[in-house]
């Protein structure tokens, strides 16, 4: 069962673990240390220890539903194998989480990013970090040789667009803008055609940000969406959910609506340097099958990192195993 | 819509236990686990949960509370008023000492809602209290922060201070001072760069802005769709700053808001404000019971209330009332009733407000779009056949007239004519309602009874069609 242990053998994975331990510290510290207390050696396995179990969980904003079906899988495994020592389910259970995750997929986290004209759009409600994220991006596919325009998609919200610029400025890449108030679309369908002109590689679109439930604001939304599928075949070759880590149980209907508007093909999860754990990412996967590639540990260019889920569960259980 | 679980499931658990006179300790702990669960969806922090089913648990045992209502009815009042008893019991009114300068500061963690949040708070306090406000831009970190205040500012024609992203934000906040006297400014609102609860720097910095301006209020700004991390963050903001209230954002989503909750308990100061959509104006006073009956899914009973009252002429309404209850609605008076409702605002707002109805909508495509429609149809018919709407029941070629005269659909005009006696029917349901069912203490107990009928009426009709289903 030493199979959590052997992912960790190579000394790159190793380091690049340890990244993720350092941008969630706070977390481990939190949450997790209560695990280790919870799981001592000695300790016995009853209902209290269950209880304790699903409130930890429940702490690291992990969906409801998906922390009792945890629970309950913990609970079978336990009676099957007849266990009685709590610290024998600190490897079930991260053993558990990782099986949840990967459902036996091969997940690629990798951007898809092809030789011909990629579009990259952001969505996500108001205040999630999209704009930040295309900075970020902007700068890692850069440095990857990419030629990379970012577009102003946010034609609403108050100086949306100059922030934008801003990080352009800063990354060092083209950049593409209409009036404020132009209609979104618009602004994507002339990029596009700047873009062909110019050999751009990679187009990131920022949006403005919405709340899931205005239906309005999602029809425009989803005309966005259209407007680039119909201007390049396959596009947007990504349509990325940028998710606060801080966001509860509501991650779960943005997910849903977001991804029934734009077809999501994954998810950022931002702001993971504070002390929320962004669990709703978990369930996010176990119920709608949407994957996190991407993670954002910072307000800088190069606080971004691919997200890899042994790395994840491992910075949440290093002291665990 | 997520805003129904809760109500679902607390009365998926209620009625289990309807018409049972008394509760044994079984279902009060099944109820208890389903209270739980709910509240746990809702973001409630779990130690907040954990203590007050404890709480609940006990009041329900106790044998004072079974007089007079059922079980279940009972269980829902207590759980109703223990929660709007934690989330502050009273509205907390804001009242400025106008006899002096006023500084209100804001802070919170990035993306909550500070920026917009002093837009509002501005145009708020200048409405209410005809004050002189001024805004004040301090985050010099995120590229054109100050650019957008900039911006609210003009659309609110309200005065900001700024000195661009070069100079420290203590210096510019007390720079802003001494302009504010200057220029007869009553009140000063201070927008701080987003941060998080554990970056010393950061906190250090509004630490050292708080000592320069001693500000009358420090506000936490908060997102409502926060989930159990808003304990630690209500928590850190509050040892550094000693905040004296907060702020409440993106109500206006699904999201049920149990953050609402974990902020006021650990914080121990009045949620002041909540907002309420990307508008300037969509801004409220917060109230503790509304919120409450809100992450119970009871609907906002009260905001539909002052809503109604402060749009709808009562002799209107009541005049309305009458006929309806009487069978004589007819299409002149629904005509009205839709002018009225538009009055209200969109009627998507509106019917998050009624108790339940979320539920009954969760099918219905509701629309503003259509009660232009339904204007159009009724603008269509000639003055008999509003007032007599058998006229077109009863006779399909005027019904092909109408359609044809507004360009719409057949299929549409049978809709109206469906919706207006569906509409006649609920209301005479309701003129038949004992009074005591309509306490807004007690809701779910009318709730239940009207919901019944609508289930019905759905099924009967099937689904392909799915949007005629609605009614107000
Ligand atoms: N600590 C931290 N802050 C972040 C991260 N990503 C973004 N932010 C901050 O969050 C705030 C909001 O970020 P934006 O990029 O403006 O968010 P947005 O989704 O574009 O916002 P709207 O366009 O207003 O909807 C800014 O202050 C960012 O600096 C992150 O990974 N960590
Ligand atoms: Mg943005």
């Amino acid at each position: 069962m030493g199979f959590i242990k052997n992912l960790f053998q190579s000394k790159k994975r190793r380091e690049k673990a340890q990244k993720y331990k350092i941008g969630m510290e706070k977390t481990r510290q939190n949450v997790f240390n209560q695990l280790n207390e919870l799981l001592k050696s000695g300790e016995k396995i009853d209902e209290d220890l269950f209880e304790e179990i699903e409130e930890i969980f429940i702490m690291a904003d992990i969906g409801v539903d998906t922390v009792l079906k945890l629970v309950n899988h913990l609970r079978q495994t336990v009676e099957v194998k007849n266990l009685h020592d709590a610290e024998d389910l600190k490897e079930i259970i991260v053993e558990e989480m990782f099986k949840r995750y990967v459902q036996e997929e091969i997940i690629d986290t990798n951007l898809n990013v092809e030789d011909e004209l990629n579009v990259l759009l952001f969505v996500g409600v108001n205040g999630v970090g999209k704009t930040t994220t295309i900075g970020k991006v902007a700068h890692l596919l850069k440095n990857e040789g990419k030629k990379v325009m970012m577009v102003a998609g946010d034609t609403f919200r108050a100086g949306a667009i100059n922030q934008l610029k801003v990080w352009s400025e800063r990354v060092g890449c083209e950049f593409f803008s209409k009036p404020e108030g132009s209609d979104p679309s618009s602004v994507m369908f002339d990029a596009i055609h700047y873009a062909k002109e110019n050999d751009i590689d990679v187009l990131l679109c920022d949006t403005a940000g919405r709340l899931q439930n205005k239906q309005n604001l999602m029809k425009e939304l989803e005309k966005i969406h259209r407007v680039i599928g119909r201007e390049i075949e396959g596009a947007p070759q990504e349509t990325l959910l940028v998710l606060d880590a801080t966001t509860g149980q509501n991650g779960l209907s943005q997910a849903k609506i977001f991804n029934e508007v734009t077809n999501l093909s994954g998810v950022v999860l931002t702001k993971l340097d504070g002390t929320a754990k962004g669990g709703i990412a978990l369930a996010i996967k176990e119920t709608i099958g949407i994957p996190v590639k991407l993670i954002g540990l910072g307000e800088k260019l190069a606080d971004l990192e691919y997200f890899d889920i042994e790395e994840y569960i491992y910075g949440l259980f290093s002291d665990v195993i | 819509m997520a805003f129904d679980q809760l109500s679902d499931r607390l009365q998926m658990a209620l009625r289990r236990v309807r018409g049972k006179a008394r509760l044994t300790e079984n279902d009060i702990d099944e109820m208890m686990r389903e209270i739980r669960l709910s509240l746990l969806e809702a973001d409630v922090n779990f130690k907040v949960v954990k203590n007050f089913t404890k709480e609940i648990k006990e009041k329900a045992k106790g044998d004072k509370i079974m007089k007079g209502l059922n079980p279940s009815q009972q269980v829902v009042k207590v759980v109703h008023e223990e929660l709007k008893e934690l989330l502050g019991g009273e509205t907390s009114v804001f009242a400025l000492d106008k006899s002096k300068r006023t500084t209100i500061m804001l802070c919170g963690l990035q993306g909550s809602g500070k920026t917009t949040t002093a837009g509002k708070l501005a145009k708020y306090l200048r409405k209410q209290e005809s004050i002189k406000p001024l805004l004040v831009a301090l985050d010099v970190y995120r590229p054109a922060a100050v650019d957008q205040l900039v911006t609210l500012g003009k659309q609110l024609d309200v005065d900001v201070f700024e000195k661009g992203i070069d100079e420290k934000p203590e210096t510019i906040a007390k720079e802003s001072l001494e302009y504010a006297d200057e220029h007869g400014h009553d009140v000063v609102i201070f927008d701080t760069a987003g941060r998080l609860h554990i970056d010393e720097t950061l906190m250090d910095e509004l630490r050292s802005i708080k000592q320069t301006l001693s500000p009358d209020e420090i506000f936490l700004v908060l997102d409502a769709m926060t989930g159990q991390d808003a304990v630690s963050v209500a928590e850190h903001f509050h040892e550094s700053l000693a905040i004296t209230g907060s702020i409440i954002t993106k109500l206006d989503g699904d999201t049920r808001g149990g953050a609402a909750l974990s902020l006021r308990k650990v914080t121990d100061v009045p949620i002041k404000f909540m907002g309420l959509g990307e508008k300037l104006d969509a801004f409220e006073v917060f109230h503790p019971e509304r919120m409450a009956s809100r992450i119970l899914g009871m609907g906002d009973v009260l905001t539909l209330i002052d809503k109604v009252s402060e749009n709808v002429d009562e002799d209107d309404m009541m005049n309305m009332m009458e006929k309806m209850m009487s069978g004589k609605f007819n299409y002149n008076d629904y005509l009205k009733q839709l002018k009225m409702i538009k009055r209200m605002g969109s009627l998507k707002g509106i019917m998050k407000l009624v108790p339940g109805a979320g539920k009954m909508m969760k099918n219905a495509n509701v629309d503003d779009k259509k009660l232009v429609y339904i204007e159009t149809l009724i603008n269509g018919m000639t003055n008999q056949e509003r007032k007599n709407p058998d006229l077109i029941k009863k006779n399909s070629s005027r019904r092909r007239r109408i359609a044809k005269g507004s360009g719409r659909s057949v299929a549409e005009v049978n809709r109206l004519i469906q919706t207006l006696d569906q509409q006649a029917q609920a209301v005479k349901k309701m003129g038949s309602m004992d009074p005591k069912q309509l306490d807004p203490n007690n809701p779910l107990k009318g709730m239940q009874d009207m919901q019944q009928p609508s289930g019905k009426q759905k099924k009967g009709k099937g689904k392909g069609k799915g949007k005629g289903g609605f009614r107000f």
